[in-house]
């Protein structure tokens, strides 16, 4: 049973690791605008420059 | 000759110097707005940065330079299609947006400790039926007290909180049995750890946080919503007021005007605060204040209220406190006796609490004292009465209501319902009467034209499009018509006359019969139909008379007819004469209408009908609403209502049908008998497990079991509450709210 002398303080620091993870994304604003992130990936204007076909859709 | 905004009032200054402005944004309905309007401001000098908040419509500005002028990105936007208001978050939402934040840390932690600890639990509990030895186990039990008791006092506080203060108040709410059990699940867990026993119920104590945490996020996540839509169309309504000062005119949020100020009101603006009438003649369209329809003259010396429309003329108006004026006073006492016994309404959830508390604790005592009269020792005999506790700790029945709500709450916000108060749904639901205010409410706010098919489609046209360059509110009602063109350029306007341009070189014009040259047609229109106004149109050798009136709601004899199908009962209670209210009551087929009611006679008639035994909904807009929608059982105003209407009423509709009121009625009686239902089951489920606890057969395996299944149970059942969604209404909230308020939008442009 020697095995949970380091296997409990692991897991017990993944946890953490994952509530530090996302106390650190609340604060920082990531939960603001839910709906606009999820589009935001798919705008690609900063990849090459603005093209006017794409600009009204 | 328009004076400049002054954005001043919503300009916020951090510490570190940056300025920051929020501009609620008309017409982002796709994704690629987004691009759009941050590539559109990126050349704008000065700015630091410019960000779209797609969820709640909104854009960002922030900047350091002194000299830049925020007003350039208003013009910017228009020029690329969008309409900003300048808009600074109520106070209200900002508190909520903090709670939400706060809730969603809690949540975290306990979703953080429920996991580790149910890892630990489950070791224990298959070591338990195995080989596990005592050191270990107790090990285990000692690292699950680390982890909950931290977790839990601080994931636990907003439930203690709330329960210390019912206590105080000596009233009971279900965050009393919820402390109640979590407390003692957890001390006795300690106890038991402390004596190296088998058992402890840390993981019970802190799911059931998480559970009622997660319940508490996504009912605040709802209503945030809700008032994010509701603040924005606020802000869309773009009040502001043309303050007249030495050094000359500003345009100041409405919220920026002291008593003694001076104010200048054009023709087409509302009225936006209450005052004396200094300089100017105008005639006044006050129906959203006394839902009288037709005009009433004004001059110097005369009292003028919030939110009536000046029509004609422009006219100086020294600011007065709100509460001089008489009608305003009576309004507010009104509904401040009515919002302190509506504030007497309890809630379903703590009805049921209230029940379920006695019983609850009365069951455990009642099962310590038989085991201990059975012979049982104190510590067994304790260990099984706070099983009971903890078994029976509400976890359903805490969450039996509230998720049900947020569904509702859901689902009435796609059908373009906007909730103001957590309760409505409950309160909604138990009406049986709906009583309609008809002006603004039945009818649409502003008037329509009403003979479209006897005129040339092509005159129309064109006197539409001459139309968008007036502020008069019968031009702005004809310039609907126009549909997407641009106003002709180099259109004049002629105060109290109307509006003149060169069309193909002929000129034309538009405004009073007089200007035009059609009194004779125009006095014919009129005799034929009183309550009709008359808009005259001349180009060259063609002219046309057109017929304005207010008009009904385009579906409001189908809501009617929806709602007397569902079995309400209806009535008209109107503040106008008797001739439009007849009219409106026999065109809907609504036996019970009443006229020329002032506020008080509204509180009667709805007493009246109290005193029947009938529950009544109340829909209205105007200020003389105001306190029967706070005196009604439950109330819903159209988002174009009075400020006072607005904040007394329980829900808001968006877009220009009554089906949103329908749909509010029919939800609201669904989601109840959910609500029910899931009160039943949580009934049913402590009716088995209890039972198993006071014989002493639960272990903290089968309470955790318990606890979840019920929960889900619950929670799926709750979402049925989910309308239909072929039956769901104006899917776009902006769209709806906007197409009701062309006069502001025309406002705002200007």
């Amino acid at each position: 049973m020697k095995v949970l002398l380091y296997l409990v303080p692991i897991a017990l620091c993944l946890g953490l690791m994952g509530l530090g993870a996302f106390l650190w994304s609340l604060r920082s604003g990531q939960y603001d605008d839910l709906d606009g992130a999820a589009v935001r990936i798919l705008d690609d204007s900063d990849v090459e420059p603005i093209d006017d076909a794409r600009a009204k859709g | 000759m328009s004076p400049a905004i002054n954005f001043s009032a919503f300009v916020e200054t951090s510490a570190n110097g940056d300025r920051r402005l929020d501009l609620a944004v008309e017409g982002i309905t796709c994704a690629a707005c987004i691009g759009d309007i941050e590539n559109g401001l990126a050349p704008v000098a000065g700015l630091a940065s410019a960000r779209v908040n797609y969820t709640h419509r909104r854009l960002a500005l922030v900047w350091r330079d002194d000299a830049f002028e925020p007003l350039e990105v208003v013009r910017r936007l228009a020029a690329i299609g969008y309409k900003a208001h300048p808009f600074r978050p109520s106070r209200q939402e900002e508190v909520e947006a903090a709670e939400t934040r706060d809730l969603l840390r809690r949540l975290a932690v306990a979703g953080f400790a429920a996991m580790n600890v149910m890892l630990l639990s489950v070791s224990v509990w298959s070591g338990n039926a195995g080989d596990i030895t005592d050191e270990t186990r107790d090990l285990f039990h000692w690292l699950s007290a680390l982890i909950a008791l931290p977790s839990a006092a601080y994931a636990g506080r907003p439930f203690f909180v709330k329960a210390a203060r019912a206590l105080r108040n000596r009233s009971m709410t279900m965050d009393v049995p919820i402390s109640l059990g979590v407390t003692l699940a957890l001390a006795l867990s300690l106890y038991e750890t402390i004596h190296s026993a088998h058992h402890a119920y840390f993981d019970s104590a802190v799911m059931l946080l998480f559970f009622l945490l997660l319940g508490r996020v996504l009912d605040q996540a709802m209503r945030r919503r809700t008032r994010t839509v509701a603040d924005n169309l606020m802000a869309m309504r773009g009040e502001t007021a043309v303050l007249l000062r030495p050094d000359g005119a500003h345009e100041v949020p409405v919220r920026a005007v002291r008593p003694g100020d001076e104010v200048l009101v054009r023709p087409g603006e509302r009225i936006a605060v209450d005052g004396v009438v200094l300089t100017g003649l105008s005639e006044l369209d006050a129906s959203l204040v006394t839902g009288e329809t037709a005009r009433e003259p004004v001059a110097p010396g005369m009292q003028v209220y919030a939110g009536t429309l000046n029509v004609s003329g422009a006219l100086t108006v020294r600011a007065t406190a709100p509460a001089d004026s008489s009608l305003i006073a009576e309004v507010n006492r009104l509904v401040a006796d009515a919002a302190q016994a509506r504030s007497r309404y309890l809630r379903l959830a703590d009805r049921a609490a209230r029940i379920y508390a006695p019983v609850v604790h009365v069951a455990a005592f009642a099962t310590l004292a038989g085991w201990l009269f059975m012979g049982a020792g104190l510590h067994d005999s304790l260990v099984i009465a706070i099983a009971v506790l903890i078994i029976t700790c509400p976890c359903a029945l805490a969450l039996a209501v509230p998720a049900t709500q947020v569904v509702a709450a859901g689902s009435l916000f796609r059908a373009g319902v906007l909730l103001q108060s957590p309760e409505a749904v409950e309160r909604l639901a138990a009406c049986d009467t709906v009583v309609f205010d008809k002006t603004g409410t039945l009818t649409l706010p502003e008037p329509r034209i009403v003979d479209r098919g006897r005129h040339d489609p092509d005159i129309l046209a064109t006197a539409a499009r001459l139309a968008l360059s007036s502020r008069h509110p019968l031009a702005v009602a004809l310039s609907g018509e126009a549909r997407g063109a641009l106003p002709f350029a180099g259109a004049e306007e002629r105060t109290g006359e109307g509006v003149v341009a060169v069309i193909e070189g002929v000129e034309a014009r538009l405004g009073s019969p007089a200007f035009c040259g059609a009194d004779a047609e125009a006095a014919r229109i009129l005799a034929a139909d009183p309550e009709a106004t008359a808009i005259a149109f001349r180009h060259g050798g063609r002219s046309a008379v057109f017929t304005l009136r207010q008009t009904l709601r385009p579906d409001a004899r189908e809501a009617v007819a929806a709602l007397r199908a569902a079995g309400f009962r209806l009535a008209i209670l109107s503040g106008d004469r008797e001739a439009p209210v007849a009219a409106a009551a026999l065109a809907l087929g609504i036996a019970d209408s009443r006229f020329g009611c002032k506020p008080a006679d509204k509180i009667a008639a709805l007493d009246a009908m109290k005193a029947e035994g009938r529950k009544v909904l109340m829909v209205g807009d105007g200020l003389n609403d105001a306190p029967a929608l706070a005196a009604a059982h439950a109330s819903l105003s159209p988002v174009t209502a009075a400020h006072v209407a607005q904040a007394s009423a329980d829900a808001l509709f968006m877009g220009e049908r009554l089906a949103p009121v329908v749909a509010a009625a029919l939800i609201a009686r669904r989601a109840l008998t959910i609500m029910r239902q899931n009160l039943a089951i949580a009934v049913i489920y402590n009716a088995v497990a209890v039972p198993l606890a006071v014989m002493g057969h639960v272990t903290p395996l089968i309470a955790a079991a318990a606890m979840s299944g019920s929960s889900v149970i619950v929670t799926l059942n709750a979402l049925r509450a989910r309308a239909d969604r072929s039956a769901s209404l104006p899917r776009s909230a902006y769209e709806g709210g906007r197409a009701t308020t062309p006069g502001v939008e025309a406002r705002a442009g200007a």
